[in-house]
């Protein structure tokens, strides 16, 4: 008797613990999932701490008395004589890294779009093909390809001898079209990509029954493939802004520190400044914008009814 | 009619074949529609009946060729100087737009006033029994609400014709139907020329004033629904348009022998059938046409039959071909699966075809 009743509750018990084909166990993804707790999360604790402590007066690192000047440091300059007054320097530091973030976007949409719709509307077969050239520059190393960046626009580079034919005076590195051009160069591929997988999914034939329903070119592109590719648009201008906005490489190899980002001062800080809390401060202060910008972001792409998600 | 309403003259579109051939999709096409009729290009996929249309809408541009419509060359025209809108087999409604706005988009294009292009979208709404649908979106309704939309959609803009490309394909047959009737009515309240895109041989058949039948870039026959049935012009469209027996025979001096020996006199096929001197000819006999008789001309054996509710079906092995009768389900004598039956074209409707 005993054997009949217990028969059907173990076969169900092993019926439940065997995963069905394509179904993978949960713990495979504890590994991976401890490993991005411990990569991310406590060099950013390790961050927000050393904001709120003191600097030591001699060598690096951080004295363990809690303070908040790190935060007033940003915003307010304290002289010598004791009184207090408004320092723009940071503000403007991280008004130049908007500013070129956002001219990094603007310019790599406007190239993305035509590209990716031109892919977008190539065979299948060559569609592969352009798609695997726009990824070709991830196969080199950004740091490599700064610095070939750097010789190409060099005052003594092709560009500049080619120029000077025509007794044309070239004279960019170092200065902040440089880093512009350099931003634009590593991060045009992120705008390209997800413009291309929204515009790879547009249905070329409501762009027909556009043209048959009366509508020109440009009314066709403005009407109809645009609002179909904002899901693209939107997440391409995210993962081009919000990485751009912290970029160190380019205003380092090609700004020549003339034009610093907000990233080369937070780096400067842990290095020849030996100020770590003034510059976790910063950090923290990068990281919150930005945090702001994604939202903002997810806030537009929600009131469109967009499907993106970036949180 | 007195003035020529769309003319197709000799259009020829070549496309070329990814192995580096060449498909002649339209191969010298030329025909006439007439204003207010409803006009069917039919054949199989790939027969050129959509490139035809595509040609119309101005979304194809022939190799060579006219199509002019009321007395204007309109094929090197671009689609928004065309007078012509389409219903696209996809539907093709914008997705983040809501019916009506898709419906509003042509008219917009034409400039017209913001009150009037709302006054035509409720017309359009109300005329194909949706109104009140102005503001969801294309996702939150059905397929066969889709599709009327889309019509919508093409006649808010009071085209001279309108194009439709196998609107209903997509649709289960209980709406296909009723589909069907509502175009026609749609298509009499509005008087507007109606060129429709089918393979469906029956729906061609219950729509069309007149039909086109294509076979390879090329019209085979165009005629009216009855004569495309009961007159097709050769063993093609005997066979794609219905159902036909196409039985191959011998002519003899009194008429054409069939498989089994037995001779059908000329005077029993349709009048207008043509009997060559000698040699073989294809003869083509609808099911529907068949009876069984006493001493009938075809003779075989009863393979199967097949109950389908309003008749018969009866497959007959007649030497090594095989004829198919579909009898009336009630006041028949249906006869036994192995049986031996005799069978004869009734009313002369057999008739000669040119294979």
């Amino acid at each position: 008797m005993t054997a009949t009743t217990s028969a059907p509750k173990s076969d169900s018990k092993r019926l439940e613990n065997r995963a069905r084909p394509g179904q993978s166990s949960p713990k495979l993804a504890y590994l991976p999932i401890i490993f991005l707790a411990f990569a991310i999360g406590v060099p950013l604790l390790i961050i927000v701490i050393y904001s709120f402590l003191e600097k030591p007066s001699q060598g690096t690192g951080v004295k363990w008395v809690f303070t908040t000047e790190n935060y007033k440091a940003l915003f307010i300059q304290q002289k010598l004589d004791g009184t207090t007054s408004l320092d723009t320097r940071y503000i403007k530091v991280l008004w130049t890294s908007f500013i070129y973030s956002l001219i990094t976007t603007i310019v790599t949409l406007i190239l993305s779009v035509p590209v990716a719709m031109w892919i977008a509307t190539r065979d299948a077969r060559r569609r592969t093909l352009l798609v695997a050239l726009v990824t070709l520059p991830f196969w080199i190393s950004i740091l490599i390809r700064t610095y070939g960046m750097r010789q190409i626009i060099a005052d003594e580079g092709p560009i500049g001898k080619f120029l000077s034919l025509f007794d044309i005076d070239w004279s960019i590195l170092y200065s902040p079209p440089a880093t512009i051009l350099g931003l634009i160069y590593v991060f045009l591929p992120f705008m390209i990509l997800p413009i291309y997988a929204s515009a790879e999914r547009f249905d070329f034939r409501l762009a027909e029954a556009a043209y048959d329903l009366g509508a020109k070119k440009l009314t066709v592109v403005r009407k109809i493939i645009l609002p179909s590719i904002r899901p693209g648009i939107i997440s391409g201008v995210a993962l081009v802004f919000i990485p751009a906005l912290g970029s160190f490489l380019q205003s380092d190899m090609l700004g020549g520190g003339k034009t610093n980002m907000v990233a080369n001062v937070i780096a400067n800080n842990f290095g020849q400044a030996r100020n770590w809390p003034f510059g976790s401060a910063l950090a923290v202060l990068l990281i919150v914008l930005t945090l702001l910008f994604i939202l903002i972001i997810q806030g537009v792409s929600q009131r469109r009814g967009d499907k993106v998600e970036l949180v | 009619m007195s003035e020529k309403f769309l003319e197709i003259r000799n259009i020829v579109k070549v496309y070329p074949t990814p192995e580096g051939g060449e498909v002649r999709a339209l191969d010298d096409v030329s025909l006439d529609i007439a204003a207010g009729e409803f006009f069917i290009l039919l054949g199989p996929s790939g027969c050129g009946k959509t490139t035809l249309l595509r040609s119309i809408a101005g979304l194809e541009y022939p190799d060579s060729g006219e199509i002019v419509l009321l007395g204007d060359r309109i094929d090197d025209k671009p689609p928004y100087e065309r007078p012509v809108n389409t219903v696209f087999q996809s539907y093709a409604l914008f997705p983040h737009m809501t019916v009506g706005e898709n419906i509003a988009f042509g008219l917009e294009m034409e400039k017209i006033e913001k009150d009037e292009v709302a006054k035509r979208v409720v017309e359009a709404l109300a005329q194909v029994k949706l109104s009140g649908y102005e503001n969801r979106l294309p996702s939150q309704i059905s397929g066969g609400q889709q599709q009327r939309v889309a019509l919508a959609r093409a006649l808010a803009k009071k085209p001279k014709v309108l194009l439709l490309d196998e609107p209903l394909s997509a649709l289960d047959l209980k709406l296909r139907r009723g589909m069907q009737v509502e175009l026609k009515r749609l298509q009499r309240e509005t008087g507007i020329t109606f060129v429709f895109v089918t393979h469906d041989q029956e729906e061609a058949m219950s729509m069309g004033d007149r039909i086109a039948v294509f076979s390879e870039g090329k019209i085979v026959q165009l005629d009216t629904p009855v004569n495309v049935y009961r007159r097709p012009i050769n063993a093609y469209v005997a066979d794609f348009i219905g159902e036909t027996n196409l039985i191959e025979g011998t002519v003899v001096a009194s008429g054409i022998s069939l498989p089994g020996g037995n001779i059908l006199p000329t005077n029993q096929l349709a009048e207008d059938s043509v009997v060559p001197g000698s040699g073989k000819v294809t003869v083509a006999i609808r099911p529907e046409d068949l009876v069984i008789a006493n001493d009938g001309i075809i003779g075989g054996t009863v393979r199967d039959v097949i109950f389908t509710g309003d008749s018969v079906r009866v497959y007959v092995t007649v030497g090594d071909t095989e004829v198919i009768a579909s009898l009336a389900s009630y006041g028949t004598q249906i006869p036994a699966q192995g049986s031996h039956v005799t069978l004869n074209p009734e009313n002369r409707a057999a008739r000669t075809v040119a294979s």
